[in-house]
């Protein structure tokens, strides 16, 4: 069975890379469909959703299109989403090889760095870093890679930890490959399958804590994003209810897929494990 | 032979879809009489476990018995329910299993594990099952049993754990026991205490016992009955004397032909006067870091080791687990740090070198693996993963590759295997990739660990053969490590036995197999099973 075939054996994990698809079209066409600004002020303010032709789901506070800023911000929350996620990816999983593969002192050290990390709630130190760093596209990038690394160093950790004494590792110190050889050719391969579902399920997180900084007010004030949108519009949620009920739909729709992408990357990457679970 | 207890008839068991073949087993009928111990004799996917689990209700999911009825004491098993099932094991049909390390749960005392058996059957008081549980460990020979009912599973050795797991099986007397590999896991001398033991036991109770081994030796030391199996089929049937004198099948006679005989291969000439190797005075401890409130803990896993090794010889290592043969193996390749003492490998010392010239000095030493199935990257083809030292140690890539296959060629699987995945082979043919993979580096030494242990004893001829003639061809020098004396007077020259660590004996092959000097050595060979066989008819 190829891979293909065992991702979609799993319902979920169809209907949410449907879902991540969609999104991803969404993403897309934003300029497209609406090549104005998401900012700018275009209609009367408080349009309800489908009571004026252009407007399908009505207007915000200040008169913008809540369709366009829909739209806009999927590809924020996207972009977001994978960069933070790579950058995270490119801390966590260089610092967990070493620290498996060497062990001991090296491996000391680099944990009760991480751990260092790890005893600082997430939220709160993301929060701390965009706010020192003024809140742009990049700092908030960087600081949600900064509070995701510590899960990816953790997990590559382990990995390497069990697989740097299996026989094949054992025989390539024997033919006198180098070290850098041996983790980048020998044990990385080996380790890949549950670094891309963890990392499937870190770009669902990046899109929450993004969504959670520009709800704050921490979120780069020349983007349109999901979270800002909802920020915006808790004061009048009792007025205007669609103004926070579809930014809240896409983020959870968003999450939604991305989980179930994960659970089915995770099925077709370790067939055993899927075929007792079900 | 009147008194059948259990019978099987055509019995067919089917496999899930996309397996290796549509048959675990297919129409497989024999008999077992009431006092015989039957063996059910065959190598790995042979489908002889398979026929007990159906039995037993323990087929995996997916797979079924398809035809066929297993009437046991006029019953047929095979219609039973789960219920049903669940009331006759223990009852009256005891098992044992192979791995008595998994088999028991570690955080169980012993008393309550076979306790469990009594409470499963609603048989017994408490007090009653705990005084029961004594009596059954001082029947099966476990000692200090007073002790013993207390303890952990971790507490006890392999051989000890086995005598449990036979304890429970036997604790409500059951008319039938089904053995499967009960004895492969352990050490040759605890395995010779534990057959004794079954055939006493059986003796004494009068069961029937379906013994399930691969091991032709086994067969000679307890069977009545023998039944071979291949491929899910029957290949010969018989009584035990009958097929070991006489097999009719060739696939039998080659089994048999396993067991070792009292041949030793040709005495060789090698050159003593260069010494290849020589070790001297070494030392290995390994210490399990201490808490704050237990101690540290030490094992000497070798303790003044010294011998010496002549170019183009081939030596055999032999011990049972603990003896320290495969920390010496690790030490001369130098994925293990001896504490102290010399390695001089053509005079040059390998202990004292340290990380970056060990890496070049590496090639000179290689080694062959254990498992066949995790000495291969799943992720790496094959000819690369045998051109990954050349390519390590400078030689051009597509050089390398092309050695690769040559180097495949020459132990017989062809240059084309070069592009295919590990997954792709079977156990014994990664076994010649492995060893392809040692000789890539035209070392002076290669240590073989265990490197016939995991195989079926038909492959396990095939590679030691081409083990041989690479030597000849090569004039290898090879340093062979096993548990298996049987194994080490095929392909050595000279033999090192060790216990707990130390060298017990030493000299020729043909001294330590014709005229063992140490005690030690005397009780691992007569612990050989189906030696006696094999003396009555040299």
């Amino acid at each position: 069975m190829n891979f293909f075939a065992r991702f979609a054996q799993n319902r979920g994990a169809l209907v949410g890379l449907i879902i991540l698809l969609a999104i991803i079209l969404m993403a897309i066409l934003a300029p497209l469909l609406f090549p104005e600004s998401p900012w700018r002020m275009v209609q009367r303010p408080f349009l309800p959703p489908l009571e004026t032709e252009g407007f399908p789901l009505g207007t915000d506070t200040m008169g913008r299109n809540v369709a366009a800023g829909l739209m806009h911000g999927a590809w924020v929350s996207l972009l977001i989403g994978l960069v933070s996620t790579t950058v995270a990816l490119a801390i966590g999983v260089p610092l967990g090889a070493i620290a498996g593969y060497y062990g001991g002192l090296v491996d000391d050290a680099l944990m009760r760095f991480t751990e260092f990390f790890q005893t600082i709630p997430n939220f709160a130190l993301a929060i701390v870093l965009v706010a020192i760093m003024q809140p742009s596209i990049t700092s908030i990038v960087l600081a949600i890679a900064i509070v995701s690394w510590p899960p990816v160093a953790r997990l590559v950790r382990a990995e390497f930890m069990s697989l740097r004494h299996r026989e094949y590792v054992e025989a390539a110190r024997l033919v006198g490959q180098t070290n850098a050889t041996i983790i980048l050719r020998q044990i990385l391969p080996n380790t890949l399958s549950p670094i891309i579902v963890l990392a499937s399920l870190m770009v669902a997180t990046a899109i929450l804590l993004e969504s959670a900084l520009s709800f704050l007010g921490l979120g780069d004030p020349n983007v349109m994003s999901w979270g800002y949108m909802i920020g915006a519009a808790r004061t009048v949620i009792r007025q205007a209810w669609w103004l926070s009920f579809f930014p809240g739909v896409a983020i959870l729709l968003t999450v939604l897929a991305l989980n179930l992408v994960g659970e089915g990357l995770d099925d077709a990457l370790n067939p055993k494990l899927a075929r007792e679970r079900s | 032979m009147s008194d059948i207890l259990l019978s099987l008839r055509h019995l067919t068991i089917a496999l899930p879809e996309g397996a290796d073949r549509d048959f675990a087993v297919e129409d497989v009928s024999y008999d077992v009489a009431r006092g015989e111990i039957m063996c059910v004799v065959g190598e790995s996917g042979s489908g002889k476990s398979m026929a007990a689990n159906a039995l037993m209700g323990l087929l995996p999911k997916g797979v079924r018995a398809t035809a066929g009825e297993v009437v046991f004491d006029g019953q047929d098993l095979l219609s039973l329910t789960e219920k049903q099932h669940r009331e006759l094991r223990g009852l009256r049909i005891g098992m044992i299993f192979q791995e008595p390390m998994t088999a028991l749960n570690p955080l169980m005392r012993v008393g309550a594990q076979i306790g469990e058996v009594f409470e499963a059957h609603n048989r017994l008081t408490p007090s009653g099952r705990q005084a029961r549980a004594l009596e059954l460990l001082t029947e099966v020979g476990i000692p200090q049993p007073e002790k013993a009912i207390r303890a952990y599973p971790f507490e006890l050795s392999g051989g000890q754990r086995q005598r449990v797991m036979i304890a429970m099986a036997l604790a409500l007397k059951p008319e039938l026991l089904i053995a499967d590999e009960p004895t492969t896991a352990l050490d040759v001398t605890t395995q010779a205490q534990i057959l004794d033991l079954i055939g006493d036991l059986q003796r004494r109770h009068g069961m029937a016992v379906m013994f399930i081994t691969h091991d032709f030796g086994v067969v000679a030391e307890i069977a009545t009955r023998v039944c071979v199996m291949r491929e899910g089929r029957i290949v010969e049937l018989g009584e035990a004397r009958e097929v070991l004198e006489n097999p009719q099948h060739e696939y039998t006679r080659a089994l048999i032909e396993a067991i070792p005989s009292n041949a030793m291969p040709a005495a060789r000439q090698v050159d003593q006067t260069a010494p290849l190797l020589e070790v001297r005075h070494l030392q290995k401890v390994f210490r399990s870091r201490g808490g704050l409130f237990k101690p540290s803990r030490e094992v000497h896993a070798l303790n003044d080791v010294s011998f010496t090794m002549a170019r183009g010889e081939t030596v055999g290592i032999v011990g049972e687990s603990g003896s320290g043969k495969s920390t010496l193996g690790r030490c001369v390749v130098r994925l293990e740090r001896p504490d102290s003492g010399e390695l001089l490998l053509d005079g040059i010392d390998l202990t004292s070198l340290k990380s970056e010239t060990l890496r070049r000095e590496r090639r000179r030493v290689q080694m062959i693996f254990q498992d066949p199935y995790a000495s291969l990257n799943p992720r790496t083809r094959v000819g690369m993963a045998i051109a990954q030292g050349p390519i390590a140690n400078g030689v051009d890539r597509q050089q390398a590759l092309k050695e690769a296959g040559d180097l495949l060629d020459l132990v017989g699987l062809g240059a084309a295997a070069a592009e295919r995945f590990p997954h792709e082979f079977s156990g014994g043919q990664r076994q010649r990739i492995g060893i392809a993979r040692a000789l890539a580096l035209n070392p002076e030494l290669i240590v073989a660990d265990e490197a016939v242990s995991a195989l079926d004893v038909s492959i396990q001829a095939q590679i030691l053969e081409l083990l041989e003639d690479l030597k000849q061809k090569l004039s290898l020098s090879l340093l062979f490590i096993t548990h298996d004396l049987r194994v080490a007077a095929q392909i050595c020259d000279h033999i090192i036995v060790m216990q707990h660590g130390r060298i017990v004996e030493h000299g020729s092959a043909e001294a330590v197999f014709l005229s063992p000097q140490a005690a030690y050595t005397r009780e691992l060979l007569e612990a050989i099973p189906g030696r006696a066989h094999v003396l009555a008819t040299a």
